[in-house]
């Protein structure tokens, strides 16, 4: 755009300056080949394992890291190791999308009325829980893991819950929460307070303000947290790893990382990574379709990308 | 506030003034029990499964050991306290046998030359994609998060295929005579490749998200006024992205500190274990207690950090606003 402009007027007025560099090298608004070719790199550094391990999933052999032909064996053609006929492999499936489901269902809403509750009552007690409340979003996944693992092995009362499907619901909700009530407040911020005072001033009570003008309004925020937090218990491992007990509660992570850490890895694994993997993908591909058909005639692509990473 | 409602401006000396009218005065005030009320759940929910559990911990730490049992209990009166497992940690970290020491340096050793090479290698991407992907930047975007919507376990994994003795990395190292090392035989480099694979996704969103909102019009501007390419780099775009580079490092450099899964799954030597692995691997045993008191002191090590990034982005949200 304007940027084209500038360097025409520039790389003729510099020509004649008889620069003592080449001539590629003169033109200062010239294409940075350089660092093009450094970020598709970097990509193909960041992408290129991952497409193989996905070739690997269908591997004829038992390696994983010899191309021996393409098969459907570790989905469902092996009578003994293949997702659809080893148990524990499938049952994890169906407890990742548990977790996830139960999850979401659970952390939005709390996050969601906590940041606007926060956001709208000032105060000391209101400042310092959104202070733990951030505080959960940056410690390290381990330290809170050890916490949730001693109160549900040890403390009184929460000791009886134990460990299994309970306890990684709610260590997985307290994790996630903070997806929710940041974004939430992060969209309240830039919707500001005029919404809220036009609708009292023509009357609504309170709460049909906050149905009828805050929820619309902040639909896209929830909307990308909640496929935040879905997508954030998929790829979760930690918390459920300290918090499971035993196979019917393991999910896909835990299942991936304690099979090969043993010793009994295979394409198998790689056929469960790949189901994963398009779990994630169907999630994010919702994600971004949903959130542009939210924001349509808002926001460009490129923001919709992004705000469903929730970096924005 | 100046919002008078239309009923108001067609009357403006009306006899009695109406109740309407007085509410209209008083600048806009809602219900404070309304928010109290909507913020309950999550404080409740935070208070009993974030605060408490921090206790728990340091009631496990500093509780003592069921002798018949093998396994520690926790004390939750302060006043009972026993200090055994905080004097047999720090004699681990600073006493003579100081083998979780050892342990603590190789983490910051791992952990800051594994930020240190995402930041070099981020930087350069997220900075292209942001300035001059131009029309492709759809494209460029698409590539670099779609790592971050795929699973750590998956990225790890895909790394032990290649670096398996006789993966493709190793013949394409043999096939140009660079011999096949043993890649997932417990060493550091392995290690450190595996935490910058894992976590440069987040670094590079966070720094293209900050990157992409410098305004052009501030680097055009060092341009016009005479700065080469490297000065108006140095100078402009640099100090405009210190906030993104400390966000992201910050966003790095927690986690891996609690990392633990990584190194087991491509070394699983036990001299490239990390302070995760001392921490996880009591957390069944009889010596459990000294598990908590260390992950408290990893947890009080990086209060510093952690508040900094608290601070930083309420400032930051304050500034929106």
């Amino acid at each position: 755009m304007s940027t084209t402009a500038v360097s025409e007027t520039v790389s003729t007025t510099g020509i004649g300056t008889g620069s003592s560099k080449p001539r590629l090298f003169r033109n200062p608004w010239r294409h940075p080949w350089f660092l093009e070719g450094f970020t598709w790199l970097y990509l193909i550094w960041s992408l290129a394992p991952i497409a193989l391990a996905v070739l690997f999933s269908f591997n004829k052999g038992k390696s994983q890291a010899t191309y021996q032909g393409l098969t459907w064996r570790w989905y469902w053609g092996d009578k003994v190791n293949s997702i659809w006929h080893n148990p524990q492999l499938h049952s994890a499936i169906f407890e990742t999308l548990k977790l996830s489901a139960w999850t979401t269902l659970i952390a939005v809403p709390i996050g969601v009325a906590f940041a606007l509750g926060i956001n709208r009552w000032r105060g000391f007690l209101p400042s310092s829980f959104n202070f733990i409340m951030i505080l959960s979003f940056v410690v390290p996944e381990l330290i809170f893991g050890v916490a949730m693992f001693f109160v549900f092995t040890k403390m009184p009362g929460l000791r009886t819950i134990g460990l299994g499907n309970w306890a990684e619901v709610l260590g997985l909700v307290t994790w996630n929460v903070s997806w929710p009530a940041i974004i939430v407040q992060a969209r309240l911020v830039t919707i500001g307070k005029q919404y809220e005072e036009a609708s009292a001033d023509l009357g609504c009570t309170q709460f049909q303000t906050m149905r009828r003008v805050m929820m619309p309004l902040l639909t896209p925020a929830i909307f990308a947290s909640a496929i935040l937090v879905f997508s954030g218990v998929i790829d979760d491992f930690v918390i459920v790893d300290l918090l499971s007990s035993n196979a019917s509660n393991t999910p896909m992570s835990v299942i991936i990382y304690s099979t090969q850490h043993g010793g009994n890895g295979g394409p198998a694994l790689n056929a469960l990574a790949t189901v994963m993997l398009l779990m994630s993908f169907v999630v994010a591909g919702l994600g971004y379709l949903g959130y542009r058909f939210m924001t349509r005639g808002q926001r460009v692509a490129e923001q919709a990308l992004i705000a469903i990473t929730g970096t924005e | 506030m100046a919002h008078l409602p239309p009923e108001s401006l067609e009357k403006p000396a009306g006899g009695g003034r109406t109740r309407r009218q007085d509410r209209e005065q008083k600048p806009f005030q809602p219900n404070k029990l309304f928010w109290v009320l909507l913020a309950a759940p999550g404080m409740i929910w935070l208070l009993i499964l974030f605060v408490v559990p921090f206790y728990a911990v340091l009631a496990i730490g500093e509780g003592k050991l069921d002798r018949q049992t093998e396994s520690p209990v926790a004390v939750f009166n302060p006043f009972t306290w026993s200090s055994a497992n905080l004097s047999n940690v720090l004699h681990d970290v600073f006493g003579s046998g100081a083998f979780v020491g050892l342990i603590a340096w190789r983490t910051i050793w791992y952990v800051v030359v594994a930020s240190l090479l995402s930041l070099v290698i981020a930087y350069p991407a997220a900075y292209f994609v942001a300035r001059f992907s131009g029309r492709r930047k759809g494209i460029f975007l698409v590539l670099l998060i779609a790592p971050f919507w795929i699973s750590y376990m998956m990225r790890m994994l895909a790394w032990i295929d290649l670096l398996q003795t006789n993966g493709y990395i190793n013949k394409v190292l043999s096939f140009v005579g660079l011999g096949s090392p043993d890649w997932l035989g417990g060493h550091s480099y392995t290690v450190i490749l595996g935490l910058v694979y894992g976590y440069i996704p987040y670094l590079i969103l966070v720094l293209y998200a900050g990157l992409d909102r410098i305004d052009p019009a501030l680097i055009e501007a060092g341009r016009d006024l005479g700065l080469g390419r490297a000065r108006t780099f140095i100078r402009v775009t640099l100090p405009l992205s210190r906030q993104p580079i400390l966000t992201g490092m910050l966003i790095t450099v927690l986690p891996m500190l609690g990392d633990y899964f990584t190194n087991q799954l491509l070394s699983g030597a036990r001299d490239t274990s990390m302070i995760g692995n001392l921490i996880e691997g009591q957390l069944s045993q009889p010596s459990a207690g000294q598990g908590a008191i260390l992950s408290l002191l990893v947890l009080i090590v990086l209060l510093v950090p952690m508040m900094y990034y608290v601070v930083q982005t309420n400032r930051a949200s304050r500034a929106a606003s």
